[in-house]
């Protein structure tokens, strides 16, 4: 390894070590708050190291990663929404008294799953990244094993995991059988001269996999009790770091063998969309529960997010990131709501938690209905942009199909977000709210935390030109 | 920029009023209230800075202010002003005015959201009025829609949250389909000009074919007539202006109604004038549809408030026959229809909201005889009442002659047909009157009049009715090059 993929490695290398520093650190003081600190102080860490070596980018590391820009985005994204993760357990997990500190170790690990998967250019460094990934979360998912929820969600994700994992692992072995190579490069040199059955079936195996980390139809049946089992912090893990991962390596997978061009891959893949946007707004419309909500909303929007991936060039690119971006942000935003609300013994999840919040706690209502308007996709939010963006992109391309789907389809999710929104707003008063016995410090930090998330998606659906530009920049 | 320091003078007088609802009530209503006087004077002064409009072309506009807003994808700040939008700015805030003179005694709880609301929905209205950037348009197109959401949905009646829903999905719903039109227009646009903008000055002269056209101009048309409304859709304006409060139906039917007849005159026409004068015929029909069916519709409504919203219907049927007539006359018409249906109808929903807040029912079925009792409020209403159904005098009366007068010339069976409808209204705004203040007495406890707030409310509203019904002509001169360029293309 030469100095220079050392510096481009930089990044992920101390994201690895900031597992092993929590171990030791737990070896030798059992302190939660010692262990959020010094977590928050490796994550800090890791986007420092990042922006040292920005300029040397792209570094390629063959043969199984590449550092380039579109790396660099995509593990900003997940180390920010890392940072916001934590912050998150420290109020859930102190209040619950369980034993938090391996957690922690549990969620670097996984982070640096999802970060290998944005730079893997390889299918072992793909595969080894979702495994990192995922065997991580099997055990985040049921963290809280107490409760029968949470145990039932683990079982479940792990099952239909381990089942995909299987899928992707056939995929690939029919992919390597009929180019001879792993290397997304290789395969793209090679099946342009020759285009075959056995390829299509690999890639149709991959397809299911990618479709079950993503929540898409029909491979979505996961979603809904996993994102209700698990703690808040980790539902709002697997709804935005493990999808940007699986979302990123996507991306330049189908950027290497220009997946677009095969019709049969884009019919497939605007299939997926299609019916993910439909059903997962469907499923929605009468749910009550707003983690199980905000599962088939996730559905919804990966199926708008890949109306962004249809094209397959860069301006699909720039409005998936934006709104990829736009999207995590609203959802830590709402995860942090639930988590702030959640007592001891339940998580935020009935309506009756959220009737009437808005005389109550203006705060915590002020930031959920930015975030709710910024999932409907209402202007002046960023999730508004995103959506404008996607469109954009499907209108360029005269996907007129996706794209009448998707309006329809918002118009048909508003109604549950606006069920919300008027629920924050309904006059009897929210059931007494829980004492504050938290930690002074971290209770500020979370709710600053909040609302700055809520004003930065306010920023980005004003300004957006900031964020496209910064994109633009790296990419 | 004066434009923009109108809007933002909206909004941030929104932000006071919430803020300083923990402190004083007195002071947020009274904020509130100069905010849109500040407005109102403002655009005053405008207008009587340009009295006329001669020019045409470019030079039409007043006020041209534009700035980068996101300049990656040719979204600019465009904020332009004409005669017509100077027009609906000046009705805009005379009725923000209305709006929060009439809510000051009716809203009693929560009142700094509620002041926030309001102003911001203004602001969005406003916004809709000047904007020229397609892009821009389209955001406050939305924008006004969350503040309007929460009005119906926190201050209005028992079933306010169905009405909400229903009118927010069905606005959302045009708005998206105008949401690809326009992106559709934009790509069309770039791929002929090689510069991509939402610019409308600079789309204006993208060269269409006849079926992109007409799929374009169906996307844009979905919206404004939703919002018009147009008969098949007009389906959430009863629900909608019957559970708002009163300030909410005031601005419902005086301005939201507008934003789409509006929309109408200076996007669908001048961007696609071959298309629209194709489906012309077609949208005088369903015109001539709205005006029979709202009149209809109004007569067998015991609901006041139900009864009012089927006669904008009504009235909004006559926009949309004589903006489709493409003769200066009616457009003429047009534009004082939609200045005297602010009023009129603005001034009958704020009596059925002083009604109900004396008698707390909207059935006119339990009203009767209330003549007697409030003399003064009966004079103003018979005099709304004959407002609506076009009686000489009365600013009404020259909006809707001025159309059919236009239409005539173009289509002798439905103006015809549309005139009867004139006869339906008068049915349904005698009995009105009949059944509210005269009659048998049904209401035995004491009622009271209108009290000085409300005669200051009430006599504005009617002397600008009158001063409409004699002397029309400066509202005339003011839109007659918007009118010429429109009606010329």
């Amino acid at each position: 390894m030469t100095s220079l993929q050392f510096y481009g490695l930089l990044p992920f290398i101390v994201l690895a070590i900031a597992s092993v520093v929590v171990i030791l650190l737990i070896a030798f003081k059992q302190s939660h708050t010692l262990i959020q600190v010094t977590g928050f102080g490796m994550m800090c860490l890791v986007i420092f190291s990042m922006w040292y070596v920005r300029d040397r980018l792209p570094v390629d590391v063959p043969p199984l990663f590449v550092v380039d820009g579109f790396a660099a985005v995509f593990t900003g994204l997940i180390v920010f929404c890392v940072l916001v993760v934590g912050l998150l357990s420290f109020i859930y997990f102190e209040e619950r008294e369980e034993n938090p500190k391996e957690y922690y170790i549990l969620l670097f690990l996984s982070t640096l799953g999802a970060a290998t998967l944005t730079i893997s250019r390889h299918f072992i460094s793909f595969f080894l990244g979702l495994e990192i990934l995922s065997v991580s979360l099997y055990a985040l998912i049921a963290y809280l094993r107490t409760r029968n929820n949470a145990v039932e969600a683990g079982m479940k994700y792990l099952v239909l995991a381990a089942l995909s994992s299987a899928f992707l692992l056939f995929g690939m072995a029919l992919i390597y059988m009929e180019t001879g190579t792993m290397d997304f490069a290789t395969i793209a040199r090679t099946i342009s001269t020759s285009y075959s059955p056995l390829f299509i079936t690999g890639m149709g195996m991959m397809v299911v996999a990618i479709g079950f980390k993503l929540a898409l139809v029909p491979f979505h049946l996961w979603a809904a009790d996993v994102y209700q089992g698990a703690p808040s912090p980790v539902t709002s893990f697997i709804a935005t770091v493990s999808k940007i991962g699986v979302f990123a390596v996507l991306l330049r997978f189908a950027q290497a063998v220009q997946l677009q061009k095969y019709p049969s891959a884009l019919y497939i893949f605007a299939g997926l969309a299609i019916v993910s946007m439909i059903i997962g707004n469907v499923l929605a419309l009468q749910q009550q529960n707003i983690k199980r909500l905000l599962a088939y909303s996730s559905i919804a929007h990966f199926g708008y997010l890949l109306v962004a991936f249809l094209p397959g060039n860069a301006a699909g690119v720039q409005a998936a990131i934006f709104y990829l971006s736009a999207y995590s942000i609203t959802l830590l935003a709402a995860f942090g709501c639930i988590t702030m609300l959640s007592t001891k013994e339940k998580d935020a999840e009935s309506p009756d938690f959220y009737r009437g919040l808005f005389w109550q706690n203006p705060i915590l209502a002020a930031v959920l209905t930015v975030v709710m308007l910024s999932l409907a996709g209402i202007p002046l939010t960023g999730g508004f942009m995103g959506k404008f963006m996607v469109l954009t992109s499907g209108v360029q391309q005269q996907l007129w199909f996706p794209v009448i789907v998707l309006v329809v389809t918002s118009v048909l999710g508003l109604y549950y977000y606006l069920r919300i929104i008027s629920l924050l707003f309904a006059e009897a008063p929210a059931a007494g709210l829980r004492e504050k016995n938290l930690h002074p410090f971290f209770n500020f930090v979370t709710y600053t935390a909040l609302v700055v998330l809520a004003l930065l998606l306010l920023g980005i659906g004003i300004l957006p030109g900031l964020l496209i530009d910064g994109i633009r920049q790296f990419l | 920029m004066i434009l923009g320091i109108m809007i933002s003078i909206l909004l941030v007088g929104g932000l006071l009023c919430w803020l300083t609802a923990k402190w004083n009530i007195q002071l947020t209503k009274w904020i509130a209230l100069l905010a849109v006087l500040i407005d109102f004077a403002l655009i005053s002064n405008i207008w009587s800075q340009h009295p006329t409009t001669t020019s045409t072309g470019s030079n039409a506009w007043f006020i041209n202010f534009q700035a980068n807003w996101i300049p990656s994808f040719g979204i600019t700040f465009h904020l332009a002003l004409d005669g017509l939008s100077t027009i609906l700015l000046l009705l805009t805030f005379f009725l923000g005015i209305l709006a929060v003179l009439c809510s000051w005694n009716e809203i009693k709880e929560r009142i700094g959201f509620y002041y926030f609301n309001l102003l911001w929905t203004l602001a969005g209205i406003s916004g809709v009025f000047v904007a020229l950037d397609l892009f821009l348009f389209y955001f406050f197109w939305e924008v006004m829609l969350i503040p309007m959401f929460f009005l119906i949905g926190i201050w209005g009646d028992s079933n306010r949250r169905y009405a909400a829903y229903k009118f927010f999905i069905f606005t959302q719903a045009g708005g998206l389909l105008m949401l690809i039109a326009i992106l559709a227009l934009y790509f069309i646009h770039g791929a002929q000009t090689g510069t991509y903008s939402y610019d409308y000055l600079s789309l204006l002269n993208t060269k269409l074919t006849p079926s992109a056209a007409g799929w374009i101009m169906s996307g844009f048309l979905i919206a404004f007539v939703i919002k018009l409304p147009m008969v098949p859709f007009h389906n959430w304006l009863p629900d909608a202006h019957s559970e708002a409060p009163t300030a909410g139906s005031l601005i419902l039917a005086g301005l939201l109604l507008k934003t789409g007849a509006y929309g109408i005159i200076r996007f669908v026409l001048p961007l696609f004038p071959d298309a629209s004068a194709g489906i012309a015929w077609w949208a005088i029909l369903f015109g001539v549809i709205g005006i029979v069916y709202g009149a209809m519709m109004a007569f067998s409504q015991t609901d006041i408030k139900r009864l009012i919203a089927y006669t904008s219907v009504s009235h909004m049927g006559f926009v949309l026959v004589g903006i489709f007539a493409f003769t200066e006359m009616a457009m003429q018409g047009v534009v004082m229809q939609i200045i005297t249906h602010g009023i009129s109808t603005g001034a009958l929903f704020v009596m059925a909201g002083m009604l109900k807040e004396r008698l707390h029912t909207r059935d006119i079925g339990r009203m009767g005889g209330l003549w007697t009792s409030m003399p003064r409020m009966g004079g103003v209403a018979l005099l709304f009442t004959m407002a609506s159904l076009g009686l000489p005098v009365l600013g009404n009366f020259i909006a809707e002659f001025l159309i059919l007068m236009g239409t005539f010339l173009v289509n002798v069976p439905l103006t015809v047909i549309a005139t009867l409808g004139l006869v339906f209204s008068a049915l349904y705004s005698l009995r009105l009157m009949q059944k509210v203040f005269l009659g048998p007495v049904a209401v035995q406890q004491a009622v009271r009049d209108l009290s000085v707030r409300e005669i200051v409310i009430m006599s504005v509203l009617t002397i600008s009715i009158v001063l409409l019904g004699l002397y029309p002509q400066p509202v005339i001169d003011m839109a007659k090059t918007m009118v010429n360029d429109v009606v010329r293309r």
